[in-house]
């Protein structure tokens, strides 16, 4: 009748479509939005608090301070940086040839995982803190002594997700890998490592961030200065003098560094899953 | 050409007595309920199982290539592309890809999947899947293949064109097939034997020949032959499952 003739084409659009357009581009732009927005709102705030209540510097410094020091000291705190970040990722790669090298032993022998899998859990559950300074008694080189307690925080959830992975390989496959008269060798090659990929990628995430935890703690127990001196150091030093917006600039350093590891290791997870792994698919609708 | 004569008996008696006497271009069906052993048989044949007391014979030895087998799932590896999963046989057989690629690409073909080498599996459909694991299965050319429930999970209309196709593929390359189904049209339809199971304790309780000759196509699925067959069939499985019960 007359509605109909009006000329427009059919539309197939509906009112569910319309509002999952908009549902959609709300999700696109407020992800980045709205964290940007309370960032600013939270700055300005405290910049307002420090102002209107006279807050000393020592005390609690606004937010322009802490910016103007991580500019001035940027030397003193880029190099502090280095290290914390060489350490970080030292411990990472030993905690990853540690974790998958143990899993693999685990999973090629019942007897060696019986053995030492309980050792593995107590390594990891008894805390960092009071392990770190009977390290560093016995452990003359620091960065040998920082990079073992990184690693002893670091490499449990990488032998953890690993070992998971690697028994959890499909098991009609593994029957047919047998009917080919596979070796072990090539069952661990061809079947049990592409099936702990994921697993170990989700544990090397954690143990990212892990180890960057495990080198700021390590060396606030290892204490000394010197000329290798990382972050935690220049935080306690800062904290001995007052320094206040110094700590804040070295803080805010840590916590960069800590969100650009994971943000790394999120990428090359993606990447080595993204052709088939139902974690990095889009989803259709 | 093989002759498998096997008993199984262990805490719970999963198979007693089965005999099975498989000739060479057989297509057996091993029908029945669950819990018949149905499974049991095929693991025992793949050597996945050893028969507690009993043999497995395969006449003139058995070598690994001589065996292929089709999972109720398509049980494919995500991470590899189609033609790397149908590569998997050789692989293991220490074949480089560049040696065996004709055969792969042909066993693809065979299966009507040319030019889906580089998909990976999960874009493919369940049938298609199941296409792949069928190939997979065939590509060493074995003189056996055994198929546990591979059409179960597919649609009706999905599951008899695989049905047609596999008739087919069979004729082309002449294996013998081992066939577990539950299903009594699938087995009338593509097995001149069919062999009806019933549970605790797995055993055979009877035998039934399709005596109808191959090709067989959708006529045959309309045909009085066919529906006596199924109607044979039928009452063979109710005696298997009375006396279960």
């Amino acid at each position: 009748m007359s509605i109909t003739e009006r000329g427009d084409p059919p539309l197939a659009v509906d009112q569910d479509e319309l509002l999952r357009v908009r549902q959609k581009r709300f999700e696109q732009t407020g992800r980045w939005i709205l964290p940007v927005l309370v960032l600013a709102v939270m700055l300005v705030l405290w910049d307002r608090v420090v102002v209107w209540n006279e807050i000393p510097h020592y005390i609690l410094p606004g937010p322009g301070l802490v910016f103007t020091t991580l500019i001035e000291d940027w030397p003193i705190l880029f190099d502090a940086l280095l290290v914390t970040v060489q350490i970080t990722l030292m411990a990472l790669a030993v905690a990853v040839i540690g974790g998958v090298g143990l899993a693999v032993l685990f999973t090629q022998s019942r007897l060696v995982e019986m053995s030492f899998y309980p050792y593995a859990v107590i390594l990891q559950v008894t805390p960092i803190v009071a392990i770190a300074p009977l390290i560093f008694i016995y452990v003359d080189s620091r960065i040998a002594g920082l990079l073992m307690c990184a690693w002893l925080v670091a490499f449990f959830p990488v032998l953890s997700n690993t070992t998971l992975g690697l028994n959890s390989a499909d098991h009609n496959l593994r029957d047919l890998f047998r009917i080919y008269g596979a070796t072990r060798w090539q069952t661990l090659r061809y079947l049990q490592l592409p099936s702990a990929l994921p697993y170990f990628l989700g544990g090397l995430r954690i143990a990212g961030g892990l180890s960057l935890i495990g080198a700021v703690v390590a060396e606030y127990v290892a204490g000394t200065g010197g000329l290798k001196s990382g972050l935690a150091f220049r935080i306690l030093e800062a904290g001995y003098r007052l320094n206040i917006p110094r700590m804040f600039a070295a803080l805010l350093l840590i916590a960069v560094t800590g969100v650009v590891v994971f943000a790394g290791l999120s990428f090359l997870s993606h990447m080595l899953l993204r052709k088939w792994h139902e974690s990095a698919l889009k989803r259709d609708v | 050409m093989d002759r498998v004569d096997k008993i199984f008996n262990g805490d719970v008696t999963a198979l007693k007595g089965m005999s099975l006497r498989v000739g060479e271009g057989d297509f057996i069906s091993l029908l029945g309920p669950s819990g018949c052993g149905k499974s049991t048989a095929l693991r025992l044949i793949s050597d996945l199982l050893h028969p507690t007391s009993g043999r497995i014979i395969w006449s003139g030895g058995r070598e690994v290539d001589d065996l292929g087998v089709v999972f109720q799932e398509p049980t494919l590896m995500p991470w590899a592309t189609v033609a790397q999963n149908v590569w998997l046989p050789f692989r293991l057989r220490g074949k480089p890809y560049a040696e065996v690629k004709s055969a792969v690409l042909d066993a693809l073909a065979l299966v009507g999947l040319d030019g889906f080498q580089n998909s990976y599996p999960r874009e493919l459909s369940g049938g298609m899947k199941m296409r792949v694991s069928i190939a997979r299965a065939m590509v060493t050319r074995p003189r056996l293949i055994l198929m546990d429930e591979p059409f179960a999970a597919l649609d009706e209309i999905t599951r008899f064109k695989l049905n047609d196709d596999l008739l087919k593929l069979k004729a082309a390359i002449g294996c013998t097939v081992v066939f577990v189904t539950h299903s009594v049209f699938e087995s009338v339809f593509l097995s001149d034997r069919i062999v009806i199971m019933a549970a605790r304790p797995g055993r055979v309780i009877s035998e039934l020949g399709v005596n109808a000759p191959y090709p067989r196509t959708d006529d045959f699925r309309t045909s009085a032959e066919y529906a006596g067959y199924t109607r044979q069939a039928t009452d063979a499985l109710r005696t298997a499952m009375g006396e279960a019960a």
